[in-house]
C-alpha cells in the first residue's frame, strides 16, 4: 500500500515538474516575444546596423563578362565593379557625360582621306575617320585578386596552377594570395579586342566592327589564331594580335580610330563593353579545371570600380564589397536647385563610396520581396501591379502620391520617364497596312487615332506612363513637349494640354481609305486584321481585348494571333506578321538610338535588323543620315522635327508610350535620385544603419500569443479525445 | 537478390534511352537552335553571324536526329541528339547553355531542395499517420466525419493559397520567421521552419484520408478482430498490428519519393527564395537552357527508378513472404 503511495507520489511529482517546466517554457517563449529581439530578421545578426545596402534581384544575371553582358540587370552589378574612361553625372539633366578614370573627355579629331586634320563642323562627307584620344589617370589599380598574385620571385603564384591547389579550390575566395597591378592604357585595348574575339560573343561585335578601323579584320586574324592553337592550349593571348585602329600611344594613353563619323562612339565608351580587362584575369581564369568549378570571368568580374563581387550565388545571393584599392572619387558638387532641396547635395565633395557592402538577395516572387520591403529587409523596391494600389495614389490633377500607410513608414518615392518606347507597330511589307500607298497610309493613320494609349495607360500601367507623341522620350534631344510636341494626326492641343482626336476623325480617314465604316469592300464584311503577340497567357487577355476594343470602334475586326516568343520571332523576322507590339530601351540618350529603329536599312526581314517595322522611306533614310553625325543644336533638331513629321504622316508606329518609373526606397536611404542611363550609381548612395535597425525593431516585433492560443485550442480539443479513448479502453466487450 | 537488382537495372536502360529521346522531341518541337542561341545572346543586336557563332561553340549547329551530310553511321553520330546525349549516360552533364559546370551546379542545389523535402516528408508522414490512426480509431463517430471533411476541403486548397498564407500569417503579420531566404550551415534552420510547415500542412489532407483508408480496411482483418479477443488494448491494435500492416502501401508512397527528394519542389522553391533544384529547372526551362533540362529530366528519371528499385527491396524487409527472384 505504502509503495503504491510512495509511486503515486514520484508520478505526481514527475508530472507537476514536467509542467513547470512547460509553464516555464512557454513563459520563456512569450518573454522572448516581448524582448526587442526580431525573429523573421533574414539576415544574420548585427548586420543591419552597419553601412550595408540590403536589395534583390528577380532573375540570375547571365553574364557577368563586360564584352557579353548587355541587360539591365547584369549591368546593374557589373557596373559597380568595371570602370570604363568615360560615365554619366550623376545629377545633371539632361544626361551629360564626364571623366571616369580617364583624366578628361576624349580628344576627338576627324581626318581627311589625305590624312588632313578637319574642323569640328567639317561635313560628314569630307571625313575619313576619326581618332578618340584617351588619357586614364595614373595610379589607379584593381581590386585585389587571385589573378595579379605574385611569389617572392616574381612568378605569378596561380599560373600555372597547381594540381594541389585546383584540388582545395572551391570558390574565388579560397585562393590565399592576392594581388592587383596599376590600371594602364593596355587594359582598355585588350578589352576592344575582347570585343572582336568570337568567343566572347560580344552582342556589339558586329555594330563596332562597322565603326572601328581593323575590328572586323582582327576578328578573322583571331579566328585563324585560335583554330591554329595546340590542341591543350587554352587561351589565345590577344596582345599578340594588333588591332590597326586601336594603338597604345604611352603607358596611360590610348587612340581609337573611327571609320568617317560616329558622335554616338563617345557614348559607348561609358558603358561596360569599353572597360578595362587585364590580360592576366583572363589567362588565369583561361586554366584548365576552374570553369569545371564555375570559376570564370563570365561569374567573377575583376576591375578598378568602388566595388568587387566577392559572393557570386546568383542563386541565392549576390554580394558586393567595397573595393579596399578603389582610387576614390568625390561626390558631385554642382546639381540643380531641386536636387538641394532634396537633400542631393547633402554630400557634395564626400569621398565615394559610402557604403561597405551591398547584398542582393534573390527574390523571384513579387509578394514575398514586397512584403520584405515593407518590413524594412530591402532598402528599396519596385512596385509590382499587386501592391501599387497600397503604395501610391493618385490626386484630382493626375499626380501620384504615396498613401498614408507608406507614409507612416516613412517610404518615399521617385518617379522617372523612362528613356523607352513601347509602340505598336505595323509591318510596312503587308499588303494591306503596309506599304506607301494612300489607302494603307490613311488606315494607319485612322487606327492610330483609334487606339487610345491614354486608357491603355490608365487601365495596364496604373498610370505609370506617358501617353507618345513621337519616338523620342523626354529627356532625350529632339523631344519636344507641350502644344508644339503633339502629333497632329492623332491629337489636338485643348485646355493646355494634348486630347487625342475625336474617333470621327479616325472613321472619316477610313472611309477616305475606302473603308467606310470598317467595311472591307473586297468581301463588304469588317474589315479583318491581325495582332501578331508573344502574350498568350491568362493575365494578357484583358490587354488583348482591350486592342480588340480599339479597333471594333471603327469597325474592324482584329483578330489576335497569340504564340510563343519563339513563333513571334520568327514571324518577325520573315515578316509575317501584321501589327505587332515591341518596345526600345536606349543604349545611350540620343536620338540616333531611336531614329535607327525605323531607318530603311536595318529592316528586319532583309538585314535583321532593328527596325521590325520594316519601314523604308527615302526623305526619312537620308535625314537620319544626315542627323545622325549632327552636334545638338538647332540645325540637328530642325531636321528631327522633319523626321517626326514624317512618321506622323507615314504612321508605320503607333507611338505608344513612354513607361514612367516608380520606385520606393525607407527613409534611411539617401541619395536615391534616378538615373535611367547610368548603372553605376550605388557609390553614390548612402545608408543610415541605425535608423534602420530602429525602424526594423518596431515593425517586426514577434506576435506569440496567437500561436499559444491555437496550442491551448488544441490542447482543449484533445481532451474530449482522450477522454473517449480512455472509456474506450475501459468499457466491456460485448 | 542480386539477379533481381541486376536485371531491373538493364531494364532501365530502355526507360532512360526513350526518356532522353522524348525529351529531346519535345523540346526541339517548342525550341529551335536558331531560339535558343536568340535567347541566350539577348535581345539586342543579335546578328545572324553570333546566331551562327553561338550555336558553333555549343554544338547546335548540326542537324537534330539525322545528318544526311555524312555517311554510315556518321549519318547518326554526327547529330544534336546523339552528341547531347551520348555523355548523359555516363553522367556527365557537361555545361549549361550559359556556360556553368551542371555537376557542379547540382552538387550545389541539392542540399537545399534535400533541406526542405526531408523534414517536410518525415514531419508530414508522422503527422498524417498520427491523424489517420486518431480517425481510425474514432471511426464512425462525429470526429471522424468532420475530421474527413476537414482533409477534402485541405485537399482542395490550392498549395499556392498555403504558401502564400503562410508567409502573410507567420512571416508578416506574427513576424515569427523570414517570410523567404535561405542561408548556408546552421543558419538555414530559420528558413526551413516556415517551408517545412506549409509543406506538412498543405499534404496533411491527402495524406490523412489516404493512410486512413489504408488503417481502416486492416482495421476490418480478422487478425485484427483475434488480437481484440485476446483482450488487447486498442492502442496496442493499433500500433503493434494495424500500422505494422498497413506499413507496406505507406512504403509504396514513400520509399518510391525518397531519391526524389534531391529533385526539390518547384513552387515551393520558388516562394521561399530557395536555391535548390526544383527552381534550377524552372529556370532552366524558362531560360530555353536544353543542357540542364535534359540533365535534370535523365536524372529525375534514374532517381525514379532508384526509387522503385528500392520500394521492392524495402517489401522484402516490411514482409518477409515477399521474394526477389
Amino acid at each position: 500500500m505504502t509503495g503504491k503511495l510512495t509511486q503515486r507520489c514520484r508520478v505526481f511529482k514527475a508530472r507537476g515538474l514536467r509542467s513547470k517546466l512547460l509553464l516555464l517554457a512557454m513563459a520563456g517563449v512569450l518573454l522572448c516575444g516581448c524582448g526587442g529581439e526580431i525573429w523573421n530578421d533574414p539576415y544574420r545578426e548585427g548586420q543591419a546596423a552597419g553601412d550595408v545596402f540590403y536589395s534583390s534581384f528577380e532573375e540570375r544575371p547571365k553574364h557577368l563578362d563586360p564584352a557579353r553582358s548587355y541587360s539591365s540587370n547584369e549591368w546593374s552589378f557589373i557596373s559597380q565593379v568595371y570602370e570604363p574612361p568615360l560615365q554619366y553625372h550623376f545629377l545633371a539633366r539632361p544626361y551629360v557625360l564626364v571623366p571616369l578614370t580617364s583624366d578628361g573627355m576624349p580628344e576627338i579629331t576627324s581626318y581627311a582621306a589625305d590624312g588632313r586634320a578637319l574642323s569640328d563642323d567639317a561635313p560628314a562627307a569630307e571625313v575619313a575617320y576619326t581618332d578618340y584620344v584617351l588619357r586614364i589617370r595614373p595610379g589607379i589599380r584593381f581590386q585585389p585578386h587571385p589573378a595579379f598574385a605574385l611569389e617572392n620571385d616574381g612568378r605569378y603564384a596561380y599560373w600555372p596552377l597547381a594540381g594541389e591547389v585546383l584540388d582545395r579550390v572551391n570558390a574565388l575566395g579560397d585562393f590565399e594570395q592576392q594581388g592587383s597591378r596599376e590600371l594602364v592604357a593596355a587594359d582598355y585595348i585588350y578589352q576592344i579586342k575582347r570585343l572582336a574575339y568570337a568567343p566572347n560573343h560580344s552582342p556589339i561585335a558586329s555594330l563596332m566592327a562597322e565603326h572601328i578601323r581593323g575590328f572586323a579584320d582582327f576578328a578573322k586574324r583571331a579566328k585563324a589564331a585560335r583554330e591554329g592553337l595546340p590542341a591543350q592550349a587554352d587561351w589565345l593571348d590577344l596582345r599578340d594580335l594588333p588591332m590597326s585602329g586601336v594603338e597604345e600611344i604611352d603607358r596611360y594613353t590610348y587612340r581609337i580610330r573611327i571609320e568617317k563619323k560616329y558622335p554616338q562612339f563617345v557614348y559607348w565608351l561609358a558603358m561596360n563593353f569599353f572597360a578595362p580587362m587585364p590580360w592576366e584575369v583572363e589567362r588565369f581564369y583561361q586554366q584548365p579545371g576552374l570553369n569545371e568549378k564555375n570559376i570564370n570571368l563570365d561569374w567573377f568580374p575583376v576591375g578598378t570600380g568602388p566595388f568587387m563581387l566577392t559572393e557570386n550565388n546568383p542563386n541565392l545571393r549576390m554580394v558586393l564589397v567595397r573595393n579596399p584599392n578603389f582610387h576614390g572619387e568625390a561626390y558631385p558638387e554642382r546639381g540643380s536647385d531641386a536636387d538641394a532641396a532634396e537633400g542631393l547635395l547633402d554630400d557634395a565633395g564626400r569621398t565615394m563610396p559610402f557604403i561597405e557592402r551591398a547584398v542582393y538577395s534573390l527574390e523571384k516572387e513579387a509578394i514575398p520581396r514586397w512584403n520584405k520591403f515593407l518590413q524594412g529587409y530591402y532598402d528599396n523596391s519596385g512596385i509590382g501591379s499587386d501592391s501599387f494600389d497600397q503604395a501610391v495614389q493618385f490626386g484630382s490633377g493626375g499626380e501620384a502620391s504615396l498613401t498614408d500607410e507608406m507614409r507612416e513608414r516613412g517610404i518615399q518615392l521617385s518617379t522617372a520617364v523612362e528613356t523607352s518606347v513601347f509602340y505598336t507597330g505595323f509591318n510596312m511589307l503587308d499588303p494591306v497596312v503596309g506599304g506607301d500607298s494612300e489607302r494603307a497610309r490613311l488606315l494607319r493613320q485612322a487606327i492610330a487615332i483609334a487606339v487610345d494609349f491614354e486608357e491603355f495607360i490608365s487601365i495596364f500601367r496604373n498610370g505609370r506612363g506617358e501617353a507618345a507623341q513621337g519616338p523620342l522620350p523626354p529627356g532625350i534631344f529632339g523631344h519636344r513637349a507641350g502644344a508644339e510636341g503633339i502629333n497632329p494626326i492623332t491629337h489636338e492641343w485643348n485646355n493646355d494640354r494634348a486630347q487625342r482626336r475625336n474617333i470621327d476623325d479616325a472613321r472619316r480617314l477610313l472611309a477616305r481609305a475606302g473603308y467606310t465604316d470598317g467595311r472591307d469592300p473586297k468581301t463588304g464584311g469588317p474589315l479583318i486584321l491581325y495582332y501578331d503577340t508573344p502574350a498568350a497567357g491568362p493575365d494578357s487577355k484583358a490587354m488583348l481585348q482591350w486592342y480588340r476594343k480599339q479597333l471594333e470602334k471603327l469597325g474592324v475586326e482584329l483578330v489576335i494571333r497569340a504564340t510563343d516568343y519563339n513563333r513571334f520571332q520568327d514571324k518577325m523576322l520573315k515578316g509575317t506578321a501584321q501589327i505587332f507590339t515591341w518596345g526600345w530601351n536606349a543604349d545611350y540618350p540620343d536620338p540616333e538610338n531611336f531614329f535607327f529603329l525605323l531607318y530603311g536599312p536595318n529592316g528586319k526581314v532583309e538585314t535583321k535588323g532593328e527596325n521590325a517595322a520594316n519601314f523604308s522611306n527615302a526623305e526619312f533614310d537620308a535625314l537620319f543620315v544626315q542627323m545622325k553625325d549632327l552636334p545638338n543644336g538647332p540645325v540637328r533638331q530642325e531636321v528631327i522635327d522633319k523626321m517626326i513629321g514624317i512618321l506622323r504622316v507615314e504612321s508605320p508606329w503607333l507611338f505608344g508610350f513612354f513607361p514612367k518609373a516608380f520606385s520606393l526606397h525607407h527613409a534611411w536611404y539617401h541619395n536615391a535620385k534616378p538615373h535611367l542611363m547610368a548603372n553605376n550609381t550605388l557609390k553614390y548612395k548612402r545608408i543610415d544603419g541605425e535608423a534602420r535597425v530602429a525602424a526594423q525593431r518596431a515593425w517586426n516585433h514577434p506576435v506569440i500569443w496567437p500561436v499559444v492560443l491555437l496550442l491551448l485550442v488544441v490542447a482543449v480539443s484533445l481532451i474530449p479525445a482522450v477522454r473517449g479513448f480512455r472509456a474506450r479502453e475501459r468499457s466491456r466487450a460485448l | 537478390m542480386s539477379a533481381y537488382i541486376i536485371r531491373r537495372l538493364l531494364y532501365a536502360l530502355p526507360i532512360l534511352i526513350g526518356v532522353n529521346a522524348l525529351t529531346f522531341v519535345l523540346f526541339f518541337v517548342v525550341n529551335s537552335p536558331d531560339d535558343m542561341a536568340r535567347m541566350h545572346l539577348g535581345g539586342k543586336r543579335v546578328t545572324d553571324q553570333s546566331i551562327q557563332a553561338w550555336k558553333e561553340e555549343h554544338g547546335y549547329d548540326k542537324p537534330l536526329l539525322i545528318n544526311q551530310a555524312e555517311q554510315g553511321m556518321a549519318k547518326f553520330t554526327g547529330t544534336i541528339l546523339y552528341e547531347k546525349s551520348i555523355r548523359l549516360f555516363l553522367f556527365d552533364f557537361g555545361q549549361s547553355d550559359s556556360g556553368r559546370d551542371i555537376s557542379h551546379d547540382i552538387s550545389q542545389r541539392m542540399w537545399p531542395s534535400l533541406a526542405i523535402a526531408l523534414p517536410t516528408l518525415l514531419v508530414g508522414l508522422a503527422v498524417n499517420i498520427t491523424f489517420a490512426l486518431l480517425l481510425a480509431f474514432f471511426r464512425a463517430t462525429y470526429l471522424d466525419l468532420w475530421g474527413v471533411v476537414i482533409c477534402v476541403a485541405m485537399m482542395s486548397i490550392s498549395g499556392l493559397f498555403y504558401i502564400i498564407g503562410g508567409q502573410f500569417l507567420v512571416g508578416k503579420l506574427l513576424n515569427l520567421v523570414p517570410i523567404s531566404g535561405y542561408d548556408t550551415g546552421v543558419h538555414a534552420w530559420k528558413f526551413l521552419i516556415l517551408p517545412v510547415i506549409v509543406g506538412v500542412i498543405g499534404g496533411i489532407g491527402s495524406g490523412t484520408r489516404w493512410y486512413r483508408t489504408l488503417f481502416l480496411e486492416e482495421i476490418h482483418r480478422d487478425y485484427v478482430r483475434s488480437a481484440r479477443a485476446k483482450g488487447l488494448s486498442e492502442q496496442w491494435v493499433l500500433f503493434r498490428h494495424v500500422l505494422r500492416n498497413a506499413l507496406i502501401p505507406i512504403l509504396t508512397g514513400v520509399v518510391v519519393v525518397l531519391p526524389l527528394l534531391f529533385i526539390g519542389s518547384l513552387l515551393t522553391e520558388s516562394f521561399f527564395g530557395i536555391p535548390g533544384l526544383g527552381s534550377y529547372t524552372i529556370d532552366a526551362i524558362n531560360n530555353q537552357d536544353f543542357a540542364i533540362v535534359r540533365s535534370m529530366v535523365f536524372l529525375g528519371a534514374v532517381l525514379y527508378i532508384i526509387g522503385l528499385l528500392l520500394t521492392d527491396i524495402s517489401y522484402t524487409i516490411v514482409d518477409p513472404r515477399v521474394r526477389l527472384d
